[in-house]
């Protein structure tokens, strides 16, 4: 602030008022702003998807402005409903006001695993293993077809559902027998990629053919152990415009760790992220995700919560796989002369995509595609919320929300889904039986492979 | 590459909503853009189009009654002594009517009173009358000219809605039928903070119930509730929780299981009719092929002639829409700003001054912010009336009265020169001034 904004009593009138501050400068996180923002309409308890399946839920508006009134007094703790809240953050999206609610959410939850929490409880290390699932998957996926063998066990089942409190209704997601990162340093990794690159430029006849576009590649835990197929579609269709990939370590985005209040776990992977990820921006490249999540998280929740030197730098970086091309190319010129063999799908838009403003890009994109037509199931939450649905004691309250999306899944005339989230996609398959593709798996196949390779398994 | 469109509007209310579809209408290809949801979400779901004139409710002329306004029993025949300014008198009365005919094409069935130019009386939840154009079919039952008798039913984990209260108030309020009141408890509710959004999902899914006599659905088990405290009244008045999407079917179970007429008492915020509404529109907008994007804001924008010296700031190229932490340009022919007023955050205010955020678009109001408001709380405020002025075609107008930009009109809330409030003329604005600047923006785009 310059001398020559300071207020001065010179001149000023009698009834002049200029605010004080009466509050100490806070040490740590003070979301007091924020909880003074909140007008009490409750739009976001009517945007709770639990709360509308479970009474027992107080809803965002209490998790949020209103637990943090009550905390400012020294006895009270965290209220344990903290747990209840599903990480959708859909209140986000919802305020009028601009309450941080998530990010309190984040930072309560965080508190009560902290200090009221047993660190020797079932629950605690049943949550600290399910938000760690990068490192299980990384172990697991080391022998894919033993674990997949002892995953699909029903005396695995029974042992995860009594031992840890992980619902039995469910079947674990199979390890893919190459993950992609072992798939991209056989295919040569960033110097393949920028050869590919090249060659496109030069077919492209792109002016910028002697620019090296370039992007890092983020793909998160779930496309690297789980759907490679993701991973190789992302690369294709980046090459494809010109964009030489590159892929940084990574560790987990953090996402699974703030929904079960794991700070520390989460802080610790974003350190990693931020810098190998800052590193790439260095280099000139942007960052992209196909997970929603993930990016929501390097975009949202880093510069909310963490505060390393690059996380600003890496939250301005960071798009969403589409998102990048729609704004950094004509893609939806090169999607009008594209075709694909494929079913209709039916589409599910990600909460965590909706706060993004990604809610109609999807079936825009591919409205545009001959070949295929996706339908979108409404705005209503799959439920499943990551590692929520996989939580013996939330099981029930995860397919109750989602009831309403399984019916319009069935409603639409389609027969596979598509969505960008990997837990969403296991929730649609769970409900439906529906084999769930990724957008960027019908991209590949319409601008990379041509329309006789088919649209992905769905076709 | 901006994500490019014939017709944009920003701002997803009923302003907004009426002017993309108007617009989608004249082939052109739209887009709505919304940032956080809009007050629809707090709204009663009625749409007023006049209840007061506003020269009875100053108090400087019109009809008053032991001191108050009373209602206008025909907004139509008021609309044409509006003063200059008014956003009816900037649209013209026609452009009202036409609206309304539109707004009963989209909403079919599920609403109610265009049978008529009077104003219906809909009872609220406060037990007061409110006049109003058009209504919920889930609150037509209710309406306070129809002299049936009527009991009207509280639960006890919903304090917002007395019913004994209401019942006497509307009885004081002089409607023409005996009202009774009585407080249950909601079968399948505990706890006393569960939300509107439960209670609708309870009775839309007909869940399982404890009823203390075993299990039965939650339908049966509020109609046997009710049935019990049903003396000879023909209709029964609930508070407007009677399910979300198929509010219709759960309304018409209960009156098949008591055998009398039942209606919805609209709420305050949250508010399911509201919410209802705005997912009417929402169908509709999909529909009509408009595209729609929320949960990021329009921040900033770009003039064609960027470097061109200040006055005229001629026409908009794109806007920029805040993606977190990047800008993303949007570009179209022809812009609606559809934003809203003061509580839709479309009008801003700081200790300085009163703006529009996005185009900074005039708005008129005094240097000395101690006259922008008056010291009785139900007073004439002036910040009530802040907002855009506009011409006769919706183009806002700078302090010079010069249109501020070549493509850009404005719609509802957003627009200055009418209180909403005091005078019951909040959706009746948005959906006549949505509708007309939504219509010229797709026509412009054909031309």
């Amino acid at each position: 602030m310059s001398e020559t904004h300071q207020p001065t009593d010179d001149g000023s009138r009698d009834d002049e008022f200029e605010p004080v501050q009466v509050f100490p400068e806070a040490e740590e996180m003070d979301l007091r702003p924020g909880a003074d923002d909140c007008y009490k309409c409750s739009t976001c308890d009517t945007n709770c998807p639990v709360a509308e399946v479970d009474d027992e839920f107080p809803g965002p508006k209490f998790q949020g402005p209103e637990q943090w009134r009550l905390k400012r007094q020294d006895d009270h703790d965290i209220d344990d409903s903290v747990m209840k809240c599903s990480n959708c953050m859909r209140c986000d999206n919802a305020c009028p006001s601009e309450v941080p609610l998530s990010q309190m959410h984040n930072t309560a939850r965080g508190e009560y695993v902290e200090e009221n929490m047993s660190k020797l409880s079932r629950e605690y290390w049943r949550n600290r293993l399910l938000s760690n699932y990068g490192t299980m998957a990384r172990i697991g996926s080391k022998v894919p077809r033993l674990t997949n063998f002892v995953m699909g066990l029903t005396v695995t089942q029974v042992v995860n559902e009594k031992l840890l409190g992980i619902t039995g209704e469910r079947t674990f997601p199979a390890f893919a027998t190459e993950t992609f990162r072992e798939w991209w340093e056989k295919r040569g990794g960033a110097a393949a990629s920028r050869e590919n690159a090249r060659k496109a430029r030069t077919r492209r006849d792109d002016s910028s053919a002697d620019e090296r576009k370039r992007v890092a590649y983020f793909h998160g835990c779930y496309s690297n152990y789980n759907t490679p197929e993701v991973g190789k579609a992302m690369v294709e269709v980046f090459e494809h415009f010109g964009y030489e990939v590159v892929v940084p370590d990574q560790r987990c985005s953090g996402t699974p760790m703030y929904a079960n209040g794991m700070l520390d776990d989460a802080e610790r992977a974003a350190e990693t992220n931020v810098d190998e990820l800052g590193a790439a921006i260095e280099e000139g490249a942007d960052i992209i995700a196909s997970c929603t999540s993930c990016s929501m998280s390097l975009r949202q929740e880093y510069p909310e919560l963490f505060d390393f030197e690059d996380t600003e730098a890496v939250a301005e970086h960071t798009w969403e796989a589409l998102e990048y091309l729609r704004v950094h190319e004509d893609l939806e010129d090169e999607l009008a002369d594209a075709s694909v063999d494929s079913a209709d799908v039916a589409y599910h838009t990600p909460c965590h995509a909706r706060n993004q403003g990604l809610d109609g890009q999807t079936v825009e994109l591919l409205s545009g595609i001959d070949g295929i037509d996706a339908h979108d199931v409404g705005d209503s939450c799959s439920g499943i919320s990551g590692t929520y649905g996989w939580k013996t004691e939330h099981y029930e309250t995860s397919m109750a929300i989602g009831e309403e999306m399984f019916e319009h899944m069935e409603q639409v005339d389609a027969e596979a889904g598509m969505t960008e989230c990997p837990t969403c996609a296991m929730q649609m398959e769970h409900g439906t039986g529906y084999e769930i593709d990724h957008p960027l798996e019908i991209l590949s196949a319409a601008l990379v492979d041509g329309p006789e390779a088919g649209g992905g398994d769905a076709a | 590459m901006a994500i490019e469109d014939d017709v944009l509007v920003i701002g997803g209310g009923l302003a907004g909503a009426t002017a993309a579809l108007s617009a989608a209408e004249r082939d052109a290809t739209v887009r709505l853009i919304s940032y956080k949801q809009s007050t629809l979400r707090h709204a009663s779901g009625l749409i007023d189009v006049l209840g007061y004139d506003p020269t009875a409710v100053a108090g400087t002329g019109g009809e008053r009654e032991g001191g108050e306004p009373t209602p206008l029993v025909d907004p139509f025949e008021a609309i044409p002594d509006l003063p200059e300014g008014h956003p009816y008198e900037r649209v013209g009365l026609e452009a009202v009517r036409e609206s309304l005919l539109f707004f009963d094409s989209v909403a079919g069935d599920a609403y109610a009173g265009d049978h008529t130019d009077a104003n219906a009386l809909v009872p609220t939840h406060g037990g007061t009358v409110k006049p109003t154009a058009r209504y919920p079919a889930t609150t037509a039952a209710g309406i306070a000219s129809d002299p049936r008798s009527t009991l009207l039913v509280g639960f006890e984990t919903l304090p917002d809605f007395d019913a004994p209260l209401a019942a006497s108030h509307l009885e004081a309020a002089g409607v023409p039928f005996e009202s009774r009141g009585v407080t249950l408890s909601f079968p399948g509710i505990e706890r006393d903070d569960a939300k509107i959004t439960r209670y609708a999902h309870i009775l839309e899914r007909d869940e399982p119930v404890d009823s203390g006599a075993g299990q039965t659905s939650a339908r049966a088990a509020l109609a046997h509730a009710i049935g019990a405290k049903l003396a000879d009244e023909s209709r029964v008045g609930l508070p407007a929780i009677l399910g979300d999407d198929h509010a219709d079917t759960v309304r018409r179970d209960l009156e098949e299981r008591l055998g009398v007429d039942v209606f919805e008492v609209p709420m305050g915020p949250p508010s399911l009719p509201g919410i209802r509404l705005e997912d009417l529109l929402y169908d509709a907008l999909e529909d009509a092929g408009v595209r729609v994007t929320t949960g990021v804001p329009v921040v900033d924008y770009e003039s064609v002639d960027a470097d061109g010296a200040g006055a005229n700031r001629g026409q908009i190229d794109h806007v920029l829409v805040d993606r977190k932490r990047k800008r993303v340009p949007y570009s179209a022919d022809q812009y609606v700003l559809a934003t809203g007023g003061l509580v839709g955050k479309g009008v801003q205010s700081d200790r300085e001054r009163v703006y529009e955020p996005i185009f900074d678009c005039h708005v008129a109001h005094s240097e000395d912010r101690y006259d922008w408001f008056v010291d009785e709380a139900f007073g004439e405020h002036p910040f009530a009336q802040f907002g855009l002025a506009v011409d006769r075609e919706l183009y806002p107008l700078g302090a010079d009265g010069e249109r501020e930009f070549s493509n850009l009109r404005a719609a509802g809330g957003v627009l200055g020169g009418f209180d909403a409030p005091a005078e019951k003329s909040g959706g009746g604005v948005s959906l006549s001034t949505g509708y007309a600047a939504g219509a010229a923006a797709g026509e412009e785009v054909d031309r």
